[in-house]
């Protein structure tokens, strides 16, 4: 089989749609504007997270549930999780869009990438706004300090 | 497409040759950081998939979150963490370079791409060096 590569700029084969509302040109802006807000949202959660004290090494349940008790941290991370997820899962369906060849392989990779967004906002959503601080009949040195003062 | 093919052939033999024509993305500078931006943009999002797994842990105990956690903090994801950092600011910097591109000029994109190497440089230089020295040192 031949094919032929259409000139560098060549009008489209199909028609694009003249009504209705051009799904790629926001999906082209949201990349931009959330990419904007996400380097701000990500250095600040490495920074605080690898770089301030001693980082990595720092990290267990009392330190993350002493953050997730904050109300700005909340917001922090779900503002991270929606942004970083859809911005994600859109530019895997651009990777799709660019390498899967067959339109039933585009289904099944593009309805994977929707589905991973959708159930891991929805799950991180919930974890941030319903978990405990401080958890009943744990020990307590696996718990912020702040506990011990309930 | 007969008449079309002559026309083709030309824009063909301008956009292949030595000198890439009419393309931001052919060749060059241009190209090896959109090559760079798909493949750390993968390996972003597949870690994000595994890391919300691994934070919704704290909704479980906090055994098991520590137990997941501790696994960050081993020499070799020590690296990983490197490797993962290295690819965040990359795409970070880089993205920032596209919306320059896109919003004020594309003719310094060659340019902004050194400025990127260069601002990931001085990132990593920040970043590494304490990075290991609290992954070694516990």
């Amino acid at each position: 089989m031949t094919s032929t590569l259409a000139a560098p700029r060549s009008p489209y084969a199909r028609a694009p749609r003249k009504n209705g509302v051009n799904w790629e040109k926001w999906g082209w802006i949201y990349m931009r504007v959330s990419g904007v807000v996400l380097v701000v949202l990500i250095f600040g959660h490495l920074f605080v997270n690898l770089m301030v004290g001693e980082g990595v090494s720092a990290l267990n349940f009392a330190f993350v549930s002493g953050k997730l008790a904050n109300p700005f941290w909340q917001w922090w991370d779900v503002a991270m999780l929606w942004l970083a997820l859809i911005h994600g899962g859109n530019g895997m369906r651009t990777l799709v869009n660019d390498y899967a060849t067959t339109r039933i392989s585009r289904g099944i990779l593009k309805s994977a990438i929707l589905a991973a967004v959708v159930i891991l906002i929805v799950l991180g959503t919930l974890v941030v706004f319903t978990f405990d601080a401080c958890p009943a009949g744990q020990p307590a040195d696996l718990l912020p300090t702040f506990c011990q003062a309930l | 497409m007969p008449q079309n093919s002559a026309e083709a052939l030309t824009a063909q033999r301008k956009t292949t040759s030595r000198r890439p024509a009419g393309t931001l993305y052919r060749g060059r500078e241009g190209m090896w950081s959109w090559v760079l931006h798909r493949i750390t943009g993968v390996a972003i999002f597949f870690f994000l998939l595994v890391h919300i797994l691994d934070t919704a842990l704290v909704r479980v105990s906090p055994e098991a979150y520590n137990a997941v956690i501790s696994q960050y903090q081993t020499p070799l994801m020590g690296l990983g963490e490197v490797a993962l950092v290295g690819a965040i600011v990359f795409h970070a910097f880089n993205g920032l370079r596209i919306i320059a591109i896109d919003f004020w000029n594309a003719k310094y994109q060659r340019v902004l791409f050194y400025v990127v190497i260069g601002l990931w440089v001085i990132t990593m230089l920040a970043f590494v060096p304490r990075h290991l020295i609290n992954v070694f040192s516990h």
